[in-house]
C-alpha cells in the first residue's frame, strides 16, 4: 500500500506544483486524471523518487520512503513507466529487459514480455533503443520493462499515448495480467475513458490538489457529464458524452 | 607463452591459443611465430621492419591474425605491414597491439598498415589497442592507409578502450568507382590520457561511398581530438559521424570537414558531444541500478 500524507512540491522557480496531497493507494487499479498541467506527472515523479517532495510524507507498506533515492525505491518495489520513454544509443531492447527483470532472465522470458505488449520478439529483441524506433514502439517497450520487473507498485504515466495501432483492449489485458502475477497496485495516469472505466478508484488532480477521489462509479459519471471537465481534462470523454 | 603474453593476446586478438589459419605474432620488436596457408603468404620485409601479406585472388573464408605484444619496458617499436588483397578475395584480418609496461620507461608501438584491395575484394579489418601495467607511459600511433580498387569494400573496426596514455591515430583512404569503406572507431580515455584521431578519405570513383563513425567517451581529465575529412571528387556518397560522451573533466574537440569537388557528391557530417542525459540515468535507476551502475551500462552500451 502506498500512502501520501500532505505531500507538497514547490519547483526550483518557487512555483507550487502540488499542495497538501493525501491519498492511499491499495486497490488493484487506481487511475489519476485531471486537466493538463494539474500536477499528475509530478505526482508520479514524487512517488518514484525522481522529484523529492518539499513537504509531507510518502510511505510504502508503512516504510517511510520520503527521502529515499530512486534506486532504493525501485529495489523496494516501485516501477515507473515514463510518459516519454528515454532513448539509449547502443543499449538494446534485450539489455533493458534484462536490467529490468534481473540478471537471470532468459532470452525466452524477455521475448515473452515483448509478446505481451504486442511486439514480435524476433524483430525487436536486438534493436537498439535509438531514433530508429517510433514513439509507439518505445512506449510499448517501456511497458514491457515494467512487466519484467513485476513489482508491488507499478506507475504508468499516460501509457495509452502512441499505441493507436494496438488496441486499448490489449493494454487493459496487460494490466490485468500484471495484477494476476504481482497482486500489487497499479497506478495509471490517463485521460482515456476506457482506462478510467477499469479503475477501482479514480483520483482527480486539479491545480495541484486532490479535487475528487472515489470509486469508479462515484467519479466517472461526473467526469463524463461535466462540460467543464471536458474542456480542460478529457476531450475524448466529452466527445463521447455529447454523441 | 607466459600469462602476461597470453593475456595481451586475449585482449587484442581474442586469442586463447595460437590461431587457426595464417598468422604472424610480433613480440618485443621480433617475430615470435608465423603460419602461412596455400592462399595467404607472409613475407618479412628486407628494407625496413615489418611484413608483406599476400592474399591470393579469390581467397574466401580465411583469416589472418597479426597481433603485436610488448612486455618490455622502454621499447619503441616501429613496424610497416603491407597487405595485398587479390581480386574477389573475401577475408578477415585481425590486428592489434597490447602493451604490458611494468617498468619506469615509455613503451611505444607505431604500426603503419597499408592495404591494397584488388577489384571486388572485401575485407573485414579488426584492430584493437590495449595497454596495462603500472609503467610510466604507453604510446600507440597506428596509421592505416587503404587503397580500394573498383568495387572493393572494407569494413574497419578499430578500438582503444584501456591503458593507452597517448595516441595519434591516422586513417587515410582513396576509393575508385563502386568501392565502399566503412569505419567504426571506438575510443575510451581516462586519467590524463590524450587521443587524437584523423581521417582523410578521397572519394575518387563514380558510385563509391564512405561511412566513418566514431564513438568515444572521455572520462576524468582526458582529452580527445577528432578530425575527419571527406573529399567528394566524383558522384559519390560520404557520411561521417562523431558522437562523444564527456564525463567529469573530459574534453573533446570535433573538427569535421567535408569538401565537394563534384556536383553529384553527397556528403553528410553529424557531430554530437555531451554528458550522459539525466533522464537516461534516471530510467536505469528506476530499474534498480545505482547511479554509478547506470553510468557503466550507458557507457558500455555506447561503446559496444
Amino acid at each position: 500500500m502506498l500512502e501520501l500524507k500532505h505531500v507538497g512540491y514547490v519547483a526550483e522557480d518557487d512555483t507550487e506544483i502540488l499542495s497538501d496531497v493525501s491519498l492511499s493507494i491499495n486497490e488493484r487499479f487506481v487511475a489519476i486524471t485531471g486537466p493538463n498541467g494539474g500536477g499528475k506527472s509530478t505526482l508520479a515523479k514524487l512517488i518514484s523518487g525522481i522529484y523529492m517532495p518539499t513537504s509531507g510524507q510518502i510511505l510504502l507498506d508503512g516504510i517511510d520512503i520520503t527521502n529515499m533515492s530512486i534506486t532504493d525505491r525501485a529495489n523496494l518495489g516501485i516501477s515507473y513507466a515514463f510518459q516519454q520513454p528515454v532513448r539509449f544509443k547502443g543499449l538494446r531492447v534485450r539489455d533493458l529487459l534484462r536490467l529490468a527483470a534481473g540478471k537471470d532472465t532468459t532470452l525466452a522470458q524477455a521475448c515473452n514480455y515483448l509478446s505481451e505488449v504486442g511486439l514480435c520478439a524476433r524483430d525487436y529483441i536486438d534493436r537498439e533503443l535509438n531514433d530508429s524506433l517510433s514513439g509507439g514502439e518505445l512506449k510499448r517497450i517501456e511497458i514491457a520493462m515494467v512487466l519484467a520487473r513485476g513489482t508491488k507498485l507499478s506507475v504508468f504515466d499516460e501509457p495509452e499515448a502512441g499505441i493507436d495501432l494496438w488496441s486499448f483492449q490489449n493494454l487493459i489485458r496487460v494490466f490485468e495480467k500484471m495484477y494476476e502475477e504481482t497482486r500489487g497496485n497499479i497506478l495509471i495516469i490517463s485521460h482515456q475513458e476506457r482506462i478510467l472505466s477499469i479503475a477501482d478508484k479514480i483520483v482527480v488532480i486539479r491545480d495541484g490538489r486532490v479535487d475528487r477521489v472515489g470509486s469508479r462509479d462515484e467519479i466517472l459519471p461526473g467526469l463524463l457529464k461535466s462540460a467543464d471537465a471536458g474542456n480542460t481534462t478529457c476531450d475524448i470523454l466529452t466527445q463521447k458524452a455529447m454523441s | 607463452m607466459d600469462e602476461i603474453r597470453m593475456n595481451l593476446l586475449k585482449e587484442v586478438a581474442d586469442l586463447d591459443a595460437l590461431p587457426v589459419g595464417a598468422y604472424n605474432i610480433r613480440e618485443n620488436g621480433k617475430a615470435a611465430g608465423r603460419n602461412t596457408t596455400a592462399n595467404i603468404d607472409i613475407v618479412t620485409k628486407t628494407d625496413k621492419p615489418g611484413i608483406d601479406i599476400y592474399i591470393a585472388p579469390g581467397t574466401k573464408k580465411e583469416s589472418v591474425h597479426i597481433p603485436v605484444i610488448i612486455s618490455q619496458t622502454g621499447l619503441t617499436d616501429l613496424v610497416y605491414n603491407d597487405f595485398y588483397i587479390g581480386e574477389d578475395a573475401d577475408v578477415v584480418i585481425i590486428a592489434g597491439c597490447g602493451i604490458h609496461n611494468c617498468g619506469g620507461e615509455l613503451s611505444q608501438h607505431d604500426g603503419i598498415h597499408t592495404f591494397w584491395l584488388g577489384k571486388n575484394s572485401h575485407i573485414r579489418y579488426v584492430e584493437k589497442h590495449y595497454g596495462e601495467g603500472d609503467g610510466s607511459k604507453n604510446v600507440m600511433n597506428p596509421t592505416t592507409i587503404v587503397h580500394l580498387d573498383e568495387g572493393a569494400s572494407m569494413e574497419m573496426e578499430t578500438t582503444q578502450i584501456a591503458g593507452i596514455d597517448d595516441t595519434d591515430r591516422r586513417t587515410e583512404g582513396d576509393l575508385k568507382a563502386g568501392a565502399k569503406l566503412e569505419v567504426r572507431e571506438k575510443i575510451l580515455t581516462n586519467g590524463v590520457q590524450n587521443a587524437k584521431t584523423y581521417f582523410n578519405v578521397d572519394l575518387n570513383g563514380e558510385g563509391c561511398s564512405a561511412n566513418v563513425v566514431s564513438r568515444s567517451v572521455a572520462r576524468e581529465n582526458s582529452t580527445q581530438f577528432f578530425d575527419s575529412r571527406l573529399n567528394g571528387n566524383a558522384p559519390c556518397a560520404g557520411h561521417s559521424e562523431c558522437d562523444s560522451i564527456i564525463m567529469e573533466n573530459g574534453r573533446v574537440t570535433a573538427c569535421p570537414s567535408l569538401t565537394a569537388n563534384n556536383i553529384d557528391a553527397s556528403l553528410i557530417h553529424e557531430a554530437a558531444i555531451g554528458k550522459i542525459a539525466g533522464e537516461q540515468l534516471m530510467k536505469l535507476m528506476t530499474l534498480g541500478l545505482t547511479e554509478k551502475e547506470a553510468e557503466e551500462q550507458i557507457v558500455n552500451g555506447f561503446l559496444k
